[in-house]
């Protein structure tokens, strides 16, 4: 056995464990603001997302413990169940994570190999699909007229018969959603802010719930389990890109700050963009990594098909990462340049 | 007292363990009943013995002599007789054995004639010599000889000189008790390095977890007649690697592929110092130094230890214990597990840390990288580990290569901070060797084709010149016939012969001008001209063989 003979205490399911806690408040928040229903979502992800991936550790011949104990799967079960929509049916959600360990994560190799981050994939797999399905979110508490129990989220999530009256009661367009219809049917940014589901900054209720991903992503910055370059350059990008159109037309381009706290951007900053697996690895990548994928965010989320651009931005980083990496390898102790030649 | 001191890149905090061993006095380890002195302790060509087997010997005697420039001598650690020279396994990771002496000691420990060196009044060149011929070699592990290093070469002078009291290694603490107990020795030999180097400034680095040390040597500091700044850095490993400490105490980083004397600094470690010291103010040669014994052992302490002592007198010394897994020469960071105990102590020796599974619980499985670049940030060479861990592992050394797989000082910080637990330095070291073992089958393969081609040239030459010497021969018997027409008849064949094989001969070599060009669509004027020169300069070889061959003629 060679040296060295003495490792810190760092381990791969210590990195997910503390990844799983900071999202903790994100999930208290939402169950505060939005109903229990998400407990459901989460419950049911986590599950599917551990068959799966023992199955495939199996099926590849894989020893099963250190894999499934990594945690790294229950990690992607929880970032696809906070990006769906909260009363999406059971079988979206079983789709969606199959999709995201079997395809996603096994299938380019497993833990590590993957290019793409496997939740992003599976969101995007099902928007593509299941357009529609994809819409059904839970308003936020004070807006809506009624209020779905524990019991009552289970048997909407798993296709029981509830009115339907009662549902339309519970669900509501997310404020991109509300945004993006707006513009649509011409009216300026300025009336469309001024309905109810738009809250001071972001959406009512979506912008605390962004604000409690922000909180659990400091935690793991101050751990230093991600690093600033990412979610900083990530907010950046948007920033400056919504800053940037809003400036030039206040009434077709949503003000910065309210695209800024969507829960889905800090979600996508902190939390899925610093995906280590798919990201780039060297500082200047990092930072080039998330300004693209603040840029695309707001690209799609303008000009793009769908509501939402965070999953599609970060995908398509990730197709960039090696020529990123490549590109930005830094300057090595004592500052020589890349070199060809054999050792002297 | 308030340097500005600069931060070097990466690092990592390992528990120290220093207080293990570090509290006891110095003990001078028992004589043993046998010595065994490998020739191979430094870097450079290995030592040539200079006794016989039978040969009695005195301590500090010379037993191997250096063997050129970058080498260094060995000497007897105690007196006694040479009972073998042969090969011995080697406190080395591979286990491979190596050219010893074996000396059984008399007991007696009976010095050889010695005495100091009135090193002022030498000329530098003399003084290194003498210094490479009493073995000083670098103790803090590199062990290159000190000789070498202590010559400034064309710059004249190295205006900075830093001794190097750093020791980041966990466990391991004999430099400090050097500094403790030893200081001001320690400074003495200093001032033959600043003498040699003609050094302004000295700095004296040591880590700030030893207090102690950088008091005493303040202390010593103080009585010198030159200036000696003794500097406390932040303890963080590998904070007493060369490079590191320069650039700490300086804020300069080494070029890569460069010597610290490039950029006009220069760096000894403390324990160096210290045998530099011995032998220039007592005239005695490397034969002991000290070793921390620590780890699973009862009283972990510092030993002064005759060189070739084997190292588990050593153990037994500190009172070796139950559950042993293994010693390692070295920290537990870049040290370097043993094969057996009968292994020597050599100059390298700075620590014998014994493994019990509580200290050093055996490492967990491997998981497969999650490129989360904690290695990059701990890598003090600001290396990308992951890349050349992902490259090393596919076979792509010229990648690795790209990425700087040589400036790896195989620290061991990315592996000690991996959570995926991946042995990442032993991928390095089987890139590096990979690498080593081909460039060294190509040069091989480079140096079997010239010497191919010239011989292929040779036989050429030589048969030209076969044919040549027929055509003379035949020039000078048909002169001979033109003057002398009566000798006409018989000689013909033989002139005949020799005008056809020098007719080939010249055909030949045109050949042998014309084919490695590119001949190919040549214009017949083209190809007439390059004749005409080539047949020229036939002519002129020729021409230029005559006469040697009518001075070879009786
Ligand atoms: S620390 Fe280990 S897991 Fe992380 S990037 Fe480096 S090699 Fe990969
Ligand atoms: S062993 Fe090599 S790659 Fe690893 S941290 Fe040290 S210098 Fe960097």
């Amino acid at each position: 056995m060679p040296s060295p003979f003495i490792l810190d205490r760092s381990s791969v399911t210590q990195v997910m464990a503390w990844v799983l806690a900071a999202l903790l408040p994100g999930v208290l928040v939402y169950v505060w603001l939005f109903g229990p229903g998400i407990l459901v979502t989460l419950s049911l992800a986590t599950v599917t997302a551990l068959a799966a991936e023992a199955a495939m550790l199996k099926a590849r011949g894989y020893p099963a413990k250190p894999f499934l104990t990594d945690l790294s799967a229950i990690v992607t079960a929880w970032l696809l169940a906070l990006s769906l929509p909260s009363l999406a049916p059971w079988w979206l959600i079983v789709t969606g994570t199959l999709f995201a360990i079997v395809v996603a994560k096994h299938l380019y190799g497993g833990l590590g190999q993957n290019i793409f981050n496997p939740a992003m994939v599976g969101y995007a797999v099902l928007i593509v699909s299941f357009p529609v399905q994809m819409t059904q979110w839970a308003g936020p508490l004070e807006l809506t007229t009624a209020h779905l129990t524990l019991a009552q989220s289970a048997s909407v999530i798993f296709g029981g018969d509830l009115p339907k009256t009662t549902l339309d009661a519970v669900t509501m367009a997310t404020p991109l959603d509300a945004l993006r219809t707006g513009l649509l049917q011409q009216h300026t940014v300025d009336e469309i802010m001024t309905q109810p589901i738009f809250g001071h900054y972001g959406g009512t209720g979506f912008e605390w719930l962004a604000a409690a991903f922000l909180l659990g992503g400091l935690v793991l910055w101050a751990l230093r389990i991600i690093s600033w370059h990412v979610p900083l350059a990530f907010l950046a990008g948007i920033w400056l890109t919504a800053g940037f159109l809003h400036f030039f037309d206040a009434g077709r381009f949503g003000a910065p700050w309210f695209h800024l706290f969507a829960p889905s951007v800090m979600l996508g900053a902190f939390f899925i963009a610093t995906d280590p697996v798919s990201g780039a690895t060297t500082p200047r990548g990092k930072l080039i990594f998330g300004l693209g994928a603040g840029f695309l965010t707001i690209a799609i989320r303008t000009w793009g098909g769908f509501p939402d651009g965070v999953a599609f931005a970060i995908l398509l980083m990730n197709l960039c990462v090696p020529l990123i990496d490549q590109y930005t390898q830094p300057r090595i102790y004592g500052g020589a340049s890349r070199t060809k030649e054999p050792p002297a | 007292m308030s340097r500005e001191l600069f931060k070097f890149k990466g690092g990592v905090h390992p528990p120290g363990h220093k207080s293990e061993s570090n509290s006891r006095p110095i003990h001078a380890a028992p004589l043993p009943k046998k010595l065994v002195i490998p020739l191979r302790q430094h870097i450079g060509n290995p030592a040539k013995p200079v006794v016989e087997v039978g040969e009695r010997v005195k301590k500090g005697q010379l037993i191997g002599e250096a063997d050129g420039y970058i080498s260094c001598a060995v000497h007897a650690s105690s007196s006694g007789t040479v009972t073998a020279i042969d090969m011995q396994t080697m406190p080395h990771a591979s286990g491979l054995p190596d050219l010893c002496i074996t000396i059984e000691t008399d007991g007696r420990d009976e010095w050889i004639a010695h005495a100091p060196l009135d090193y002022r009044a030498m000329v530098p060149a003399e003084l290194r010599m003498r210094l490479r011929d009493m073995g000083i070699a670098g103790l803090g592990g590199a062990v290159f000889p000190s000789a070498v290093k202590l010559d400034p070469g064309a710059a004249q002078a190295c205006p900075t000189l830093i001794i190097n009291g750093g020791e980041c290694e966990p466990w391991i603490t004999c430099d400090d008790v050097l500094m403790r107990h030893r200081a001001d020795e320690i400074l003495q030999g200093v001032t033959v390095m600043r003498h040699l180097l003609g050094s302004t400034e000295i700095l004296v680095g040591i880590e700030d977890n030893k207090p102690e040390a950088v008091a005493a040597m303040q202390a010593a500091a103080a009585k010198m007649d030159f200036a000696v700044e003794v500097v406390a850095v932040p303890a963080r490993y590998p904070g007493g690697g060369a490079k590191q400490m320069i650039e700490t105490l300086t804020g300069k980083q080494v070029p890569s592929g460069k010597l610290s004397t490039d950029i006009g600094i220069q760096v000894f470690n403390v324990g160096t110092t210290y045998a530099l010291a011995r032998a220039v103010h007592h005239g005695e040669p490397l034969i002991s130094r000290l070793v921390t014994v620590t780890g699973h052992v009862l009283r972990p302490q510092n030993f002064e230890v005759l060189i070739g002592t084997p190292m588990h007198t050593l153990i037994t010394l500190a009172g070796d214990r139950d559950g042993t897994t293994g010693v390692l020469m070295g920290g537990p960071m870049m040290g370097v597990p043993m094969p057996d105990l009968e292994v020597p102590v050599v100059k390298a020796t700075n620590c014998i840390l014994v493994k019990s599974n509580e200290l050093f619980p055996p490492l967990p499985r491997a998981l497969p990288c999650i490129r989360c670049t904690r290695c990059a940030d701990a890598c003090p060479a600001e290396l990308q580990p992951q890349e050349l861990f992902r490259f090393a592992k596919a076979g792509d050394f010229g990648r690795a290569q790209e990425y700087h797989l040589f400036d790896c000082i195989e620290c061991g910080c990315c592996s000690y901070v991996c959570p995926s637990h991946i042995p990442l330095v032993d991928y390095y070291r089987y890139a590096k060797g990979e690498i080593w073992a081909r460039e060294k089958e190509k040069r091989a393969a480079d140096l079997a084709r010239e010497r191919h081609e010239f011989r292929l040239f040779r036989l050429e030459r030589e048969k030209k010149e076969k044919a040549e010497k027929l055509a003379a021969k035949a020039q000078a018997k048909r002169a001979e016939l033109a003057a002398d027409p009566s000798a006409s008849g018989a000689p013909d064949a033989d002139a005949k012969k020799a005008l056809i094989a020098a007719a080939l001969a010249r055909a030949q070599a045109k050949k042998a001008e014309v084919a490695p060009k590119n001949v190919d669509h040549l214009t017949p004027e083209q190809q007439h001209s390059i004749e005409e020169i080539e047949a020229r300069r036939a002519k002129i070889r020729e021409l230029a063989h005559q006469p040697l061959e009518s001075e070879e003629k009786p």
